[in-house]
């Protein structure tokens, strides 16, 4: 099995990569020794005039760019532009999203500024700037990835990838003239002079293979896969255990069915006679209303307690007394309407006796104790002597 | 005006005279050849190394970090630890290869390469350490600002958030400034190379080739690049001990942590490319690419930046005095007298103590006791971390929540494991890709430049 692989992968790695040329030339090339030999050579060769040229050697050669006459490189230029982005991008994303988007107070400090800003902005400048200056100046100024330049697999670029100096002069030089330009390299002290073919398959310009089917549809493929993976994550694999230990915990929920007390319920009744924090018992609790005798209105009569038993009557009490308390019912019939509160025995009733019927209920109404705090039901209780005067107004009373 | 009058050459950087053929090979020989024994038995140890801190990694996503030392008091406990130490690590790479550059010290050239591949890995093993602490690692991407179906944004104001921003940023920058030197390098092997192994540099190298148009872009990418790094190294490790800084407790609580931790970094840095060069120049026979003089200017930025960290030590106990502040106070005596005082003097000890040696030049160039050292210091920077961490939660404010940590074998494990990463990580950069810088190293061999007699 191993030694299948050994052989496959062998015969994959002896495998003839080298692409067929055609007859049409693509550039003459040279070699020579030293550092020296090649600035001179270069200055000689803009010095004749040709302007499709190009120096290969195995590291930068200093000041070779003013003895090729190059002009000064915008590098420099592309990565202040991008930093700037990067700055500006910063500032405007940490403003929007902490000073406008997403207010949060913390430790009472403002939603924005500047000094707390700096390190991500900082950070971003670096790294748009940086990215900006590789990608660019590998794509944009130097056109790369170009892997099927028909200098590749020559003994020329092999040659100056090591140890030698490399001049090439281009076809497309409008100076070009085979000869001449073999006879110019010669005189320059060129060595190994090598034409250069294109490649079978034609590839002298960058062309962009984006738009190639094979790179698009692995684009597809990648993002499909990547998007079926994420998906597939996120909706199937993170509710999976160990991940799903948030919502499957060893616990009882409120509603949940218990099997563990005799009575079924996962909640718990408070023990026998547990009061509640504010609670005070009602000691006519389901007494009839003749009973009730001796219980007085503690609240003062005020603009604000009638303000307040005016709320809650209107909230509790209104929906089927009526807003005025004549049984005028909004229910229309759901429930049979209440008399009115202007009848005389109503009106002749002791405090304490409404008190009891809001707290105890009567009838078919049911008891408002656990709706309406105490002192509330005697603001109501405040508030129906008010609507009672009110209807039954005397002459003094306009006073 | 002649090129050495320009660069004042101190010693010339590839002693013997080589050709750039035996350069190539000289740099390429682990690349090309198969293994050698040494190098297997290296990965057996590292990639063992990693394999129990998976375990450990697999124990502590199965179980939760509770299966960590950390307590209630001492809540940051190994996890963050290890995150700064490795942090640490990586800026001797930024430093050398972009401080460095930048100030014209070409001695650097042998050493560059290696050192950022270090940073790289030194800051994806550092990167682990904070996402696993947050005990649901694959919560991770709340961490970055983007648009989510609950409406809200991360915390801008906190420094936690800066340094997923910085670490981030760091990393990044280091990849491509690591990167786009190994662009030309890998062109050189493709041009050797034939096969599969041709296919594959092919692609990486981009089909570069060489031209002076090129590299006219190229150098000055490259010298922006530096620029950047430089002040972005400096604001990694200043962001990290924000981390401490901005909290208000004492022992973390004080202005001096960013130059302090900064001047720790680069020499944990130091030490760590120190140890590993070392090693690695017996291994491939490159004694004479990465000399005995290259450490010993190693050996002496670690006896500047051991001193820079001796001073904050004291600084810190002084400021700890003229405060006139108790809890500071008693921090520092609890830390120098307390119950991890033996962490403490081991750090104070490795750190500031031992590294006075360099000033001998005998022990600088003594590589026995140099390869001591320079594990001490690793082990003093390690410590140094554990001092601030752990002294600082330990005893805290309310005498009735005073607790000690005790790391858990989960905790040693993954310690360990991370080691192993990164030293499986670089034991397969050495096999794969050039570890010293090709066509730099071929720009500063003697008789590399043109004489400019020609050309003024």
């Amino acid at each position: 099995m191993i030694g299948k692989i050994k052989n496959k992968l062998k015969e994959v790695n002896n495998r003839n990569l080298e692409q067929k040329r055609s007859d049409e030339l693509y550039a003459i090339g040279a070699l020579f020794d030293t550092p020296d030999e090649i600035m001179d050579a270069a200055g000689k060769t803009t010095e004749a005039g040709y302007e499709e040229f190009d120096v290969n050697t195995p590291y930068p050669v200093h000041g070779m760019d003013q003895a090729m006459k190059l002009k000064n490189t915008m590098v420099g230029k592309t990565t202040f532009i991008f930093g700037f982005l990067g700055t500006t991008a910063a500032l405007l994303m940490i403003g929007w999203m902490s000073g406008i988007d997403y207010q949060n107070i913390i430790g009472g400090k403002p939603f924005f500024a500047i000094p707390p800003a700096i390190p991500i902005t900082f950070e971003l400048t670096v790294l748009l700037g940086g990215l900006a200056t590789a990608g660019l100046m590998l794509t944009l100024f130097n056109r790369l990835p170009w892997i099927n330049n028909p200098l590749h697999d020559t003994n020329y670029i092999k040659q100056t990838a090591s140890d030698k100096f490399g001049l090439v002069i281009y076809a497309k030089d409008k100076n070009f003239n085979i000869a001449t330009v073999e006879g110019f390299l010669q005189s320059i002290g060129g060595k190994s002079i090598e034409k250069i073919n294109f490649f079978e398959v034609r590839e002298d310009r960058v062309r962009t293979p984006i738009f190639d089917f094979k790179f698009i549809a692995l684009l597809a493929v990648v993002t499909v896969v990547t998007a079926v993976t994420a998906y597939g994550i996120l909706r199937y694999v993170l509710f999976l255990p160990p991940f799903d230990f948030m919502w499957k915990q060893e616990k009882v929920l409120p509603q949940e069915k218990s099997t563990f007390f005799a009575d079924g319920f996962s909640m718990r009744p408070p023990v026998e006679g547990t009061v509640s924090r504010g609670y005070i018992p009602y000691e006519y609790q389901g007494l009839p209303d003749s009973v009730v005798t001796l219980l007085a209105n503690p609240l003062p009569i005020n603009a604000e307690v009638l303000a307040k038993g005016k709320q809650r009557f209107n909230t509790y009490c209104s929906p089927c007394h009526g807003y005025y308390g004549e049984g005028d019912s909004r229910l229309r019939g759901q429930f049979p309407n209440p008399p009115s509160l202007h009848t005389d025995k109503v009106r002749q009733w002791a405090d304490g006796n409404i008190y009891h019927v809001i707290t105890n209920g009567q009838n078919v109404m049911s008891s408002y104790a656990k709706q309406i705090s105490r002192d509330d039901r005697w603001a109501i209780v405040h508030y129906i002597r008010a609507l009672q005067r009110a209807l039954n107004a005397k002459d003094e009373d306009l006073n | 005006m002649s090129f050495d009058s320009t660069y004042t050459r101190e010693l010339p950087l590839v002693p013997e005279r080589s050709s750039f053929k035996e350069i190539d090979d000289v740099i390429f020989r682990p690349v090309e050849e198969a293994p050698t024994r040494k190098w297997f038995i290296a990965i057996t140890i590292s990639s063992l190394a990693l394999m129990i801190g998976a375990v450990a990694l697999a124990n502590t996503f199965y179980f939760g970090i509770g299966t960590w030392g950390n307590n209630s008091t001492v809540g940051w406990g190994f996890g963050i630890v290890n995150f700064v130490f490795w942090i640490g690590i990586g800026h001797a790479g930024t430093l050398i290869s972009a401080i460095l550059y930048l100030f014209r010290q070409r001695w650097r050239t042998g050493i560059a390469r290696f050192a950022e591949a270090m940073t790289i890995f030194a800051v994806i093993t550092a990167g682990i350490f904070p996402v696993i602490h947050t005990g649901r690692p694959w919560l991770a991407a709340y961490l970055i600002p983007y648009p989510n179906q609950n409406s809200i944004w991360v915390n801008f104001n906190s420094p936690l958030l800066w340094d997923v921003f910085a670490v981030s940023t760091y990393f990044t920058i280091s990849f491509v400034f690591w990167s786009v030197g190994l662009i030309p390098d890998i062109a050189a092997m493709r041009d050797r190379a034939s096969g599969i192994k041709k296919r594959i540099y092919t692609v990486l190298s981009l089909g570069w080739r060489n031209s002076n148009r090129h590299w006219q872009h190229y150098e000055r990418a490259y010298l922006i690049l530096a620029g950047l790094s430089t002040p972005l190294v400096l604001s990694v490790h200043t962001i990290v001990s924000f981390d401490f800084a901005v909290a208000i407790l004492p022992g973390w609580h004080t202005t001096i942590f960013p130059p302090y931790f900064v001047a720790g970094a680069i020499f944990s840095g130091f030490g760590m490319v120190a140890t590993v060069l070392i090693i690695l120049r017996k291994v491939y026979d490159m004694e004479h690419i990465i000399t005995l003089d290259h450490l010993e200017k190693m050996c002496k930025i670690l006896l500047a930046t051991g001193s820079m960290v001796g001073y904050a030590y004291c600084m810190e106990f002084f400021m700890a005095w003229y405060s006139g502040y108790i809890f500071e106070q008693f921090v520092f005596i609890n830390r120098a007298f307390g119950p991890y005082a033996w962490a403490y003097w081991t750090m104070f000890s490795c750190n500031v103590i031992f590294p006075q040696l360099f000033w001998f030049k005998k022990i600088r160039r003594n590589i026995p006791i140099m390869m001591l050292l320079v594990i001490l210091v690793n082990v003093g920077m390690w410590f140094e971390r554990f001092v601030i961490v752990v002294t600082s939660l330990h005893r805290d404010f309310l005498p009735s929540s005073w607790a000690m940590f005790y790391p858990t074998w989960t905790d040693l494990a993954l310690l360990l494991g991370s080691f192993g990463f990164f030293f499986t990580c670089v034991l397969l950069f050495v096999k794969v890709l050039p570890s010293i810088s090709l066509a730099e190293l071929k720009a500063v061999t003697e008789n590399a430049q043109p004489t400019h007699k020609h050309h003024h």
